[in-house]
């Protein structure tokens, strides 16, 4: 029992760090298009991320990982049962991989303007599909009893659906356009710091909309009602939130990202916390929702991952921290002529 | 069409697709660690030019073997839900271990290693791509005990209707994955000598850059060399290997029929598997499968009628992939062996350096022919004796899965076309003259 809780949140927060680190990678693709007047801020832009995306994707493997070794039974459903969905959002992450990698290598506009599309489209897409899964997964799936999936790529786009994607888009793109302020001087670094300014009130609105839809659309609520504590949660992503607009207003623009980091951290642990201990609800009926406890590895796998993840994460974020650290500071005309720079 | 062929045209087109890539990785990252420590400890400008040249091929091809690693590791879920459930409790683990204690460190310490020439000292950078090397081969090592359980499905019960893991060091350390963990990395070594030495050839042949081009052909070659053999011997144990633990497997690499003793090896053979007979069976040499695999020429071999006919692996495939692999594995020892004897007048052997020019693809194909031995060998089973590939598929759409194949063929294909275009065009310009470093 203690074994399957404990798991659960390891979930949700690998979950969680994986939006907070790659959400700035897929908000900055997104604002690309628009941000970038002329190649060379597009390549500033390209090469803000450049050093740590890589890195920063692994928190999905990691996260689609744990959940195949700890939720064998999650894994299977839930991959399966949002197969378009999630194929989609893979070849995705494939076309802005390889992007980065190739858009410098041919000099020809023609070829750049293929990436950039790619650019586009690789980040986008993403991040619009995480967050109508995500939503999808709090109101429930439509699962029978052997983890069938009653539905279409179709039936996950309703308008709940579509506001947790809306929400997960415009929660990158604010934290993608603070990295920008953070790593870019002048001209773009004004269009970034005017683009969060914009994106925030609307951010704030679809926060609260998608607060107030969540009350009638799923059963989150529930586990606060039932332990009020946990609306501390809440309170603190709502100040997160608000503090990135205070932080905007004074230039201060690492704290505005830390700040927005905590609210994509926070609005993910909304949703896990309401979510226990189900990891997938079904909404054909509750009886077949797979659970922390229905849906567990054996107790033997659960503590060895659990010694794994002791030990290596902790050395993980180390490192990670480490790199950001050796990247911090604006992105330079020197960096711009590297050979190896994107 | 059904569900099932469909997933599985689609893996073997996602997994043999990924393992283009990922051999050069786990090879190059090595030459090219060693390339750069070579420059810190004797100032040599060429061996900076050399690590920068070969750094940006290792790249390329490290972009597109990550990109489509990830879409491997969702695919059980999306498409073999119902073995994803039935081994999740071993198999998902050893994928999540991969992640958590190796992947990270590859691919946090590449963006250093790609951004990092100003930022850090010349020694902590040369020692980021060895950590890179190392962690790449630690990924290798977590993906092949996961294949090996597959093959050889052990430290398990069965309880409530799923396989549970029981003896987690006998899933780590069991004979199959350490042998197959051996063969692999050792075969993905050789690939990316021969495609050090292939593209070195190249340009000695066109009398440029002969001192950077001779140095990295002689450091390829000398890495070439020994995994060359190590591959050959290793690849023999793995045989004693599969006849124990996969007998049917064994049966039809060989394309055995009759179980008997004094069992032989055919130089080739063409299978009939209609009428459980061969075609046409040339160079039979007696006792020789016998001895290779038991040690004793007398020793019995099960042959394929030994087992029922819907427990058979195709044989065709698996007989022709096993032969075309064990063929280009001796070629790769001669071939080695002849440029370590030649090795110090390389460009007067214009003849051996247009061979190796040529031989570029042959590990490729090779590496490839030795997953089809694997995985169609391991037919009818997903995990051999357990469970059965048709049992293990997703509940899913045949439209579903024809839709994501074509999807598959089509960017992969786009994917495969550019990122080679890209590894042959920087490969044939040759390195920069000077750096400014």
């Amino acid at each position: 029992m203690v074994l399957q809780t404990i798991w659960f949140f390891l979930w949700g927060l690998l979950w969680a760090v994986f939006f907070m680190t790659d959400g700035f990678d897929f908000g900055i693709g997104t604002l690309y298009p628009f941000l970038g007047k002329t190649d060379q801020d597009k390549r500033i832009m390209i090469n803000a991320l450049g050093p740590l995306w890589d890195g920063n994707e692994v928190w999905l493997i990691t996260a689609g990982g744990v959940t195949f070794a700890a939720f064998p039974l999650v894994y299977s459903v839930m991959f399966s049962s949002l197969y378009s969905a999630l194929m989609l959002i893979l070849f995705a992450l494939i076309l802005r991989g390889v992007s980065f990698e190739f858009r410098g290598k041919v000099d020809d506009p023609r070829w750049r303007k293929i990436w950039d599309t790619c650019i586009f489209i690789g980040s986008f897409v993403p991040a619009l599909l995480f967050g109508v899964a995500f939503a999808n997964i709090f109101q429930g799936i439509p699962i029978d009893h052997n983890g069938i999936y009653h539905g279409t790529l179709f039936t996950l786009l309703n308008p709940y659906g579509l506001l947790g994607g809306i929400l997960f888009v415009f929660l990158f793109m604010m934290h993608g356009a603070l990295w920008i302020c953070i790593k870019s001087e002048g001209g773009l670094q004004k269009r970034a710091a005017s683009t969060a300014n914009k994106l925030w009130p609307v951010l704030l609105g679809v926060a609260v909309v998608f607060l107030v839809a969540s009350k009638f659309s799923t059963r989150l609520y529930d586990n606060y009602i039932e332990h009020p504590a946990f609306f501390i949660v809440i309170l603190i992503t709502v100040l997160a939130l608000l503090s990135v607009r205070f932080f905007l207003a004074r230039k201060t623009f690492f704290k505005a990202w830390f700040a927005s980091a905590l609210t994509i951290v926070g609005a993910t642990f909304f949703g896990v916390i309401g979510l226990y201990p189900n990891l997938f609800p079904s909404s054909l009926n509750p009886r077949y929702s797979l659970s922390a406890y229905n849906a567990s590895s054996s107790p033997l796998t659960l503590k060895i991952m659990l010694v794994v993840v002791i030990i290596f994460i902790p050395i993980v974020i180390g490192y990670q921290i480490w790199a950001y650290t050796l990247f911090k500071g604006k992105v330079t005309q020197a960096d711009l002529a590297h050979d190896e720079a994107y | 069409m059904d569900v099932v062929l469909l997933s599985r045209l689609q893996f073997a087109a996602a997994t043999m697709f990924h393992f283009l890539f990922v051999p050069f990785t786990l090879g190059l990252s090595f030459l090219v660690a060693y390339m750069e420590t070579k420059y810190v400890k004797t100032g040599d400008e060429t061996y900076l030019r050399m690590t920068k040249f070969w750094g940006k091929l290792f790249l390329i091809n490290f972009a597109v073997g990550v990109v489509t690693g990830i879409t491997l590791e969702f695919q059980f879920g999306t498409n073999w839900s119902r073995y994803s459930a039935y081994v999740g409790d071993i198999f998902g683990p050893l994928l999540a271990i991969e992640a958590t204690a190796s992947f990270f460190l590859e691919s946090t310490l590449i963006g250093v290693w790609i951004f990092g020439w100003k930022k850090l000292s010349k020694k902590a950078h040369a020692t980021v791509m060895w950590l890179v090397a190392f962690a790449s081969s630690l990924s290798a090592i977590w993906i092949l005990i996961a294949n090996a359980w597959m093959q050889s499905p052990v430290g398990f019960t069965i309880r409530d209707g799923r396989a549970e893991l029981v003896d987690f060091a006998a899933v780590l350390f069991q004979k199959y994955a350490v042998f197959k963990f051996l063969h692999t990395i050792s075969a993905a070594y050789v690939l990316s000598a021969f495609f050090v030495m292939g593209v070195s050839a190249y340009h000695l042949l066109k009398k440029e850059n002969i001192e950077f081009f001779t140095r990295s052909f002689r450091i390829a070659l000398g890495f070439g060399t020994i995994f060359s053999l190590i591959v050959v011997v290793i690849g023999d144990i793995n045989g004693v290997i599969v006849a124990e633990k996969q007998p049917a497997k064994l049966a039809a690499m060989e394309s055995l029929w009759e179980t008997t003793t004094r069992a032989p090896v055919y130089l080739f053979a063409l299978p009939d598997e209609k009428n459980e007979k061969n075609k046409i069976e040339i160079g039979a040499i007696p006792g020789m499968l016998s001895f290779l695999v038991r040690h004793d020429i007398n020793a019995e071999v099960r042959g394929l009628k030994d087992f029922p006919k819907d427990e058979r692996p195709p044989v065709l495939i698996t007989s022709f992939a096993f032969k075309g692999m064990i063929g280009l594995g001796c070629y790769f020892v001669l071939a080695t062996l002849f440029g370590w004897w030649k090795r110090k007048r390389l460009v007067d052997n214009p003849r051996y350096l247009k061979l190796m020019l040529l031989s570029i693809p042959l590990p490729y194909v090779a590496c490839e022919l030795g997953w089809i031995v694997a995985e169609v060998g391991r037919q009818p089973w997903i995990v051999y004796g357990l469970m059965k590939t048709s049992d293990a598929v997703s509940p899913i759409a045949v439209s579903q899965v024809l839709t994501t194949l074509v999807a598959f063929i089509v960017v992969y294909g786009l994917l495969g076309v550019t990122g080679f275009y890209l590894i042959a065009k920087n490969a044939l310009k040759g390195p920069e003259l000077a750096t400014d470093n």
